[in-house]
């Protein structure tokens, strides 16, 4: 992951002249024939607006300090992942040099914050279905949960900051449970919705056929609104990236948010544009898993048809 | 014209005595869909409800499938009352209802696999009622594979599976080019032929119900009301060139159009 951002960085010196831009449309016209176009025009997409970052760095137009363009900040990016430090080098009795390499913690941030996010995607993903498939199915709990979701959904996360951390303090509790709690509630309104938009024939069938009410929620309503609800969480995955930053801002050990605070603090405009494109490599990253696995676990649904379309 | 007692109701298929349907019934959008509805249908019979769209007639369907419940008025079927769905009277949509994640086999056995049926008996029976309808090579498939015609022979066979005494149809045709159609009707002749089911058949197609009835019920424009019952005494399949049945499309359709005139004349006086 690392090297690879490292190599797209290549991309800004498209600026620098034709014969690159020939040789790199070389190099990656093999993959773009495996890979279908799509992916070329993904990376025209980022060579040109790395390209014009750095041509209005050349013919001085942005302020160096500021906005230093890619090839800046990508190149130094040894330099900069000595910023990753997730040693506990503030607890008693840890050597202040002690820890992993600069490139090791990098790795480790990413890996917790990815951690972190994937935590409280499957948690809200299955609580809400849960949660939604309740309050369908017993007509109390709706009355009486419904009403109390619908106020809640549209709390921002941040207003959950504090609550988060007083209830679980300091550490990945928070950062999970701001997960969580930024994707519940819409998720749960996300399912009844989808509940209530099944196909009322699929429903009449099974009923004719003998289905008992339970019957009809596993066999029927379940299958059919997995395909929404699949794009729902694909959606809500990148609502997950960024309330996951903000809860790592404040008050966890380490992270790519506590990197971006940290580089506010320190004025460090490199590390934060190093550190944006790795949470986009990573949510880029996240949104291709779950297309795959829609494609897997959606095999009937036609190509083109599951929501978002597979673009 | 073969309007039997309302006594007999109990021994046949399906009887409907004094049915009223009121959507919505007591609120202010309260909007009746059928007006005192009696109707016998006798074993084995195959009976056809002609009627202009929203007459009212697939209402009639849900209420004897027990989808809906009467807003009055008594339905039985083979001497029970009807309280609910039940196995024994299938419904066939117009618009394709196959799970789109189950395969041809898989759907076509579902009703089996709610009560809880082996997999090799439910694969058995699926293939004996798939060769029914002439789709044995379609087992494995999926139904995003097939054409509409084909859709709905599984959709046949699906009720077929359940071993219906009653089948309720609910203009399953109406989705398909008139080829198909017509083919289907034929096809859906055979299988009553074998499965000594009866037949209630909804649809707005004049031809088709000339093409498959024993006895086509026509209703009024909503609410809905039977206006006329026609018996067709005549061998299938059935030659609709032929002079008895030009007369008789004739007559449904003058029948028919007066409802419409009619129906038209309510929307524009509501517009």
């Amino acid at each position: 992951m690392t090297v690879r951002s490292a190599k797209n960085g290549g991309d800004p010196k498209v600026a620098d002249g034709p014969d690159f831009a020939a040789s790199l449309f070389g190099q990656t016209f093999e993959f773009i024939g495996q890979h279908g176009p799509k992916l070329g025009w993904g990376l025209l997409s980022v060579g040109l607006f790395a390209g014009l970052w750095e041509l209005l760095w050349y013919v001085g137009l942005v302020d160096q300090r500021l906005l230093p363009p890619p090839h800046i900040f990508l190149g130094d990016f040894a330099g900069q992942a000595k910023n990753f430090n997730t040693a506990k080098r503030w607890e008693i009795g840890v050597d202040p040099n002690s820890g992993p390499t600069p490139e090791m913690a990098v790795i480790i941030t990413m890996a917790s914050s990815t951690l972190r996010v994937l935590a409280g995607l499957a948690i809200a993903a299955i609580t809400s279905l849960c949660m939604g498939i309740l309050i369908r199915y017993h007509g109390v709990i709706g009355k009486l949960v419904l009403p109390m979701v619908t106020l809640l959904a549209p709390v921002s996360p941040v207003a959950w900051l504090p609550v988060a951390i007083f209830l679980f303090g300091i550490g990945n509790g928070p950062a999970i449970f701001m997960v969580f709690i930024a994707l519940f509630f819409t998720m749960t309104l996300a399912t009844i919705t989808q509940i209530d938009s099944v196909n009322r024939n699929y429903i009449n069938v099974a009923r004719t056929m003998g289905a008992s009410k339970r019957q009809i929620y596993t066999r029927v309503i379940l299958p059919a609104i997995l395909p929404g609800l699949l794009v729902v969480l694909r959606l809500n995955l990148f609502a997950a990236w960024m309330v996951v930053l903000v809860a790592e801002a404040i008050g966890v050990g380490y992270g790519l948010g506590q990197i971006i605070s940290m580089a506010r603090n320190t004025f460090n405009p490199g590390l934060v544009y190093l550190t944006m494109v790795i949470i986009g490599l990573l949510g880029f990253t996240f949104d291709f898993g779950l297309r795959l696995l829609q494609r897997r676990v959606l095999f009937w649904i036609p190509k083109g048809q599951g929501g978002l379309g597979s673009g | 014209m073969a309007d039997t007692p309302r006594l007999n109701g109990l021994a046949s298929a399906v009887s409907c005595v004094g049915v009223s349907k009121i959507w919505n019934a007591g609120s202010k959008r309260a909007q009746e869909a059928l007006i005192d509805i009696d109707l016998e249908i006798e074993t084995g019979e195959f009976v056809v409800l002609l009627g202009p769209s929203g007459c009212g007639k697939s209402t009639l369907l849900y209420l004897i499938a027990g989808l809906e419940k009467p807003t009055s008025g008594v339905i039985n079927s083979h001497s029970e009352l009807v309280n609910g769905p039940a196995p024994e009277r299938s419904l066939i949509f117009q618009e394709t209802s196959l799970f789109p994640w189950l395969n041809v086999w898989q759907n076509v056995s579902f009703g089996l696999s709610l009560c809880g049926v082996p997999t090799e008996t439910r694969k058995e029976t699926a293939r004996k009622v798939l060769g029914r309808v002439g789709l044995s090579d379609a087992f494995e498939k999926r139904p995003d594979e097939l054409s509409g015609g084909m859709r709905q022979r599984v959709a046949v066979a699906r009720a077929l599976a359940m071993q219906p005494k009653v089948l309720l149809m609910d203009e399953p045709f109406a989705a398909l080019d008139v080829q198909t159609r017509v083919k289907m009707q034929g096809f859906l002749l055979d299988v009553w032929d074998v499965s000594k089911a009866s037949v209630l058949f909804v649809t707005h197609h004049i031809d088709e119900a000339i093409a498959l009835a024993d006895r086509v019920v026509v209703f009024t424009a909503r609410p809905g009301r039977i206006k006329a019952v026609l018996s067709i005494d005549l061998p299938r399949p059935r030659d609709l060139t032929s002079p008895a049945l030009l007369a008789l499309r004739v007559e449904l359709t003058s029948l028919l159009r007066d409802e419409v005139d009619r129906a038209f004349a309510e929307q524009e006086s509501l517009s």
